[in-house]
C-alpha cells in the first residue's frame, strides 16, 4: 500500500536525530483517513523517536496503534454464528458470500442466512451468491421479519450440524436507533439456539472519520469482534480501519479486494505495516 | 460525533467573542481550529489549506473595517459561512432537460454509493412532475442488481427496461442502447441508466462506463457519492471526471451523521454543482442540494433545517394538528398532549443526537453526553400509569393517587410530585405563552429535557423548526434556513 512512501523515502537511511520533515508524514496519514486526532498522536510519538533506525521505529510506533486481539476466528462453539453488520452499501452481502467461500474451501461446512429482508431484491443477490459457491442459503419471505430468518437459519443450522452460520443483515445507518434495536433483537433470537462466536462489522475502506461513529455504536448495539474493510482494491487507504482499531480496539479480521468470492482474505498485521513502510 | 467540529469551531469563536479588539494572531488560532474542524469532516486536506488561505485573507481584509465593541466574531463566522456556501453552491443549476427528449441522465460512482436506489429515487421525482421517466437496468455485474431496480421501479410505477438478466450476463453498453431505442418508441421523454459500481482505478470498468456514455449520449452524468466517504473523494472524483466524466453530483445517505465534507472538496475540485440530496430508505427521501443546508453541516453548527425535517416525519401530523387546534382554541395542555410528544421525540431517535443538531449544541457538549436518554422513558411511564381524568387534569391528583401512580410506574412518590410540580409550572408557562412571548428555555428544562426541546409538535407543524430554536440562533445562515422550513 506504501501509503507513508514520500515520507519513507526521505526517511531511509536517516537516524532520528536528523531533523524530520513531518509535515510530509502529516499530510500523508491525513490523506490515509487515519484522521486528525490518531496522526497527531503518531506524530507525537514520531517526533520522540530514539535510536538510529527511524525506519523501525515509525513502524513500531504504528504497531503500537494496532489491536492485540486475536484476528482468527473465534471456534468456542460446535456451530458458530457469525453476524454480519454494517452501514448501506459497504458490501455485506458480497462479504458473507466470500468469507462463506472462505470457509467452504477449508472444507468446513457453511451456511448463510438472508436475513436482509429490507434492501430490494438483497435476498436473491444471496442466492445468487450461495449457488454460485456452493453453500446453502436459508431465506424467509419476502418482507419477512429479519428476526424470524435468524432464527429460522440458527435452528437449521443447528439440526444440520454445520461449523459456521453466517447471518447477512440489511445495511443500517448507525443513527436510525429503531434499526439498531433491531439488530440487538436479531442477536437475541439467535442466541435462543445458537451462542454468537463473531460480530463482524463491514467498513468500507472510503469511509472518513464517521467509520468511528460506525464501530462505536455498532459495538454498543452487538458488541462487535471484529472488522472486515472492503473495497481495498480501490485508491482508498483504509486508514478509518487502523483509527477503529486504535480507539476502540476492535480488530480488523478480513479485507475484501475485489467483486470476485476470492478477493478476501485475513487480514495480516505484518504485511499490512511491511506495505505501508516498505515501498 | 457531532462533537469535534462543533466543540472546536464554538470553542474558536467564543473565545474571539470574549476578545474586544481582535488582533492577527486571534485571526491565525482561529483558522487553526477552523483547518481541524474541517480535517474531522474529511474535507481533503488540499481544499482545507486553500480554504484556510482564502478565510486568512478575506478576515484579515476585514479586520480594520471591524468596529471595536460589534460582533467581529459574527462576521468573521459570516465569511467563513459565506465561504462554504459559495464553494458549495456557486455552479447549482438543475437538470438540463434535452430539446429533442428523451432527457438521458446516467449514473456512475463507487460500489454501494447508491445508484440504484438513486436511480427509482429520481424516476420518482420526475414522475411525480409529469415526467414519463424509463429506467434501465445496465449494471448487469452485481448479482440480482436488475432484480433490485425491477422492484424499485415496481415500487415507483415506473417500467424498468431490462432484456439482460444481469450477475455477468450480457452487455450493459447494448441495453443501454436498446433502452434510447425503445425510450423513443414508447415515448418515455426520460431515461435514467443505472449503471455499475467501478473504481476510479479499475480502467477496463470505466472503458465500459465511456462506451455506454458513447452509445447513449447523456444530457446528464451524474456521480453519484456516498456522504461518508473520506479523503478518497478528490482521487476517486477526480478519476470519474477524467474517465467517464459527469456534469453533476449526488449526495447520498445524507440520513447518517456523516459531516459531508467530501461534498466541499468534490465541488472545490471538480467546479461541479452538486443537484441532488438522497438521505433515507424511502424512495420519497430525495430532494434537491441546499448549499447551506450542508455548509452548517459542515461547520457542525447544527442542522435546524434537517431537525425539522425529522420531526416533521415523525409527528403523526393529526396529533399535532390536534394540538395546535387545542391550542388555538385556549384550552390547556394536558399530561395527555405531553405523552404524545414525548412519544414523537422519541420516534425521532436518541435525544442527545437530536440535540446535536441544534445551533451551538458543540457548547453544550458535555450536557449532551450526559443526557440520560432512559429518563424520558420514566417520565413517559409515570405519565402512562395515570388514568385519563388524571391526565386531563392533575388536580385531582391527591397522596393515594400519586402513591399508586408511583407503584405503577416503578418509581418513587417523589418522583411523581416533581413531575406534577414541573407540569403545572410548564403549563402555566404554557398559557403565559398563549397571552404573547415565546416559551423561556426554563420551561423545556423543567419538564425533564434540555433547554430547546420542550417545543414539541406546536411549532413544527407549520413545516418550520420549533420558533423557540431559531430565536436562539444567532447564526443568520442558519436563521435563512430555518425560515425556508
Amino acid at each position: 500500500m506504501g501509503i507513508f512512501s514520500k515520507f519513507v523515502a526521505k526517511l531511509k537511511g536517516q537516524s532520528t536525530a536528523d531533523p524530520l520533515d513531518w509535515k510530509v508524514l502529516e499530510e500523508e496519514l491525513l490523506a490515509a483517513d487515519i484522521g486528525p486526532t490518531l496522526t497527531a498522536e503518531i506524530i507525537k510519538s514520531a517526533q520522540s523517536l530514539k535510536g538510529d533506525d527511524a525506519l523501525a521505529s515509525l513502524t513500531n510506533i504504528l504497531k503500537s496503534h494496532l489491536s492485540t486481539k486475536s484476528r482468527e476466528l473465534s471456534v468456542a462453539s460446535d456451530v458458530r454464528a457469525i453476524l454480519v453488520v454494517g452501514v448501506n452499501g459497504t458490501g455485506k452481502t458480497t462479504s458473507v458470500a466470500k468469507l462463506a467461500n472462505l470457509i467452504h474451501s477449508f472444507n468446513s461446512s457453511v451456511m448463510l442466512a438472508a436475513a436482509d429482508t429490507f434492501r430490494a431484491a438483497a435476498v436473491n443477490q444471496l442466492q445468487t451468491w450461495g449457488e454460485r459457491i456452493g453453500v446453502p442459503v436459508i431465506s424467509g419471505k419476502d418482507g419477512a421479519e429479519p428476526a424470524s430468518v435468524a432464527f429460522d437459519a440458527a435452528i437449521a443450522a443447528k439440526e444440520a450440524a454445520v461449523k459456521f452460520l453466517i447471518i447477512d443483515t440489511a445495511g443500517r445507518l448507525h443513527n436510525k436507533n429503531d434499526l439498531m434495536a433491531e439488530l440487538g433483537k436479531i442477536r437475541r433470537v439467535i442466541e435462543k439456539t445458537l451462542p454468537i462466536s463473531e460480530v463482524l462489522l463491514v467498513i468500507d475502506a472510503t469511509t472518513g472519520q464517521n467509520g468511528i461513529a460506525q464501530a462505536k455504536i455498532f459495538a454498543e448495539a452487538v458488541d462487535v469482534t471484529g472488522l472486515i474493510v472492503t473495497k481495498l482494491d480501490g485508491s482508498a487507504r483504509g486508514g478509518i480501519a487502523l483509527a477503529i482499531e486504535s480507539a476502540l480496539d476492535i480488530p480488523i479480521k478480513f479485507i475484501g479486494t475485489g467483486e470476485g468470492e476470492r478477493d478476501f482474505a485475513p487480514f495480516d498485521p505484518e504485511r499490512y505495516l511491511n506495505g505501508l513502510v516498505n515501498d | 460525533m457531532f462533537d469535534a467540529l462543533s466543540t472546536k469551531l464554538t470553542g474558536a469563536f467564543s473565545s474571539l467573542r470574549s476578545r474586544g479588539k481582535l488582533s492577527t494572531t486571534d485571526i491565525e488560532n482561529t483558522c487553526a481550529e477552523i483547518k481541524a474542524a474541517l480535517l474531522e469532516s474529511d474535507v481533503a486536506l488540499s481544499v482545507v489549506d486553500s480554504f484556510i488561505d482564502l478565510i486568512r485573507e478575506k478576515s484579515l481584509a476585514a479586520l480594520p473595517t471591524l468596529q471595536s465593541g460589534s460582533n467581529q466574531a459574527q462576521a468573521i463566522f459570516e465569511i467563513v459561512n459565506a465561504e462554504l456556501i459559495e464553494i458549495l453552491g456557486g455552479a447549482a443549476r438543475r437538470v438540463r432537460l434535452a430539446k429533442n427528449p428523451p432527457t438521458v441522465i446516467m449514473l456512475a460512482g463507487l460500489q454501494g454509493a447508491g445508484k440504484t436506489t438513486l436511480a427509482g429515487k429520481l424516476a420518482k421525482f420526475y414522475l411525480d412532475q409529469g415526467n414519463t421517466p424509463l429506467l434501465v437496468a445496465s449494471d448487469l455485474q452485481r448479482p440480482n442488481a436488475v432484480t433490485q431496480l425491477q422492484v424499485v421501479g415496481e415500487s415507483v410505477g415506473v417500467p424498468v427496461f431490462a432484456p439482460e438478466p444481469g450477475n455477468g450476463v450480457g452487455n450493459p453498453v447494448k441495453v443501454a442502447e436498446q433502452a434510447l431505442a425503445f425510450a423513443k418508441s414508447k415515448l418515455h421523454n426520460m431515461v435514467i441508466v443505472d449503471t455499475a459500481g467501478r473504481l476510479g482505478v479499475d480502467q477496463e470498468l470505466m472503458q465500459q462506463a465511456i462506451d455506454i456514455r458513447d452509445a447513449v449520449k447523456p444530457d446528464e452524468i451524474l456521480f453519484v457519492v456516498d456522504a461518508m466517504i473520506g479523503q478518497d473523494a478528490v482521487r476517486t472524483a477526480k478519476a470519474f471526471q477524467d474517465g467517464v466524466g459527469f456534469d453533476g453530483v449526488v449526495l447520498t445517505k445524507l440520513d447518517g451523521d456523516a459531516r459531508g465534507g467530501a461534498a466541499l472538496s468534490i465541488a472545490k475540485l471538480t467546479g461541479l454543482p452538486i443537484m441532488f440530496s438522497s438521505n433515507g430508505e424511502k424512495l420519497t427521501d430525495f430532494d434537491i442540494f441546499y448549499p447551506e443546508r450542508m455548509a452548517s453541516r459542515i461547520l457542525g453548527m447544527g442542522d435546524v433545517a434537517t431537525l425539522a425535517e425529522q420531526a416533521k416525519k415523525a409527528l403523526d401530523t393529526d396529533s399535532s394538528a390536534k394540538l395546535e387546534e387545542k391550542f388555538a382554541r385556549g384550552d390547556d395542555f394536558t399530561l395527555e398532549d405531553f405523552l404524545e410528544q414525548l412519544e414523537a421525540m422519541s420516534k425521532m431517535g436518541s435525544m442527545s443526537k437530536l440535540l446535536g443538531m441544534l445551533p451551538g449544541a458543540g457548547a453544550m457538549k458535555k450536557q449532551i453526553d450526559n443526557f440520560d436518554e432512559s429518563e424520558i422513558v420514566r417520565t413517559k411511564s409515570i405519565v402512562q400509569s395515570m388514568t385519563p381524568l388524571e391526565r386531563q387534569d392533575p388536580k385531582v391528583l391527591n397522596g393515594s393517587r400519586r402513591a399508586r401512580i408511583a407503584l405503577g410506574a416503578g418509581r418513587k412518590v417523589q418522583d411523581v410530585n416533581a413531575l406534577v410540580d414541573k407540569f403545572s409550572a410548564a403549563q402555566k408557562m404554557m398559557r403565559q405563552m398563549r397571552n404573547g412571548g415565546g416559551m423561556p428555555p426554563a420551561m423545556a428544562q423543567s419538564m425533564g429535557m434540555p433547554a430547546g426541546m420542550g417545543a414539541g409538535p406546536m411549532g413544527v407543524k407549520k413545516g418550520q423548526a420549533p420558533s423557540k430554536k431559531k430565536s436562539k440562533s444567532g447564526n443568520p445562515a442558519k436563521r435563512a434556513a430555518e425560515e425556508r422550513g
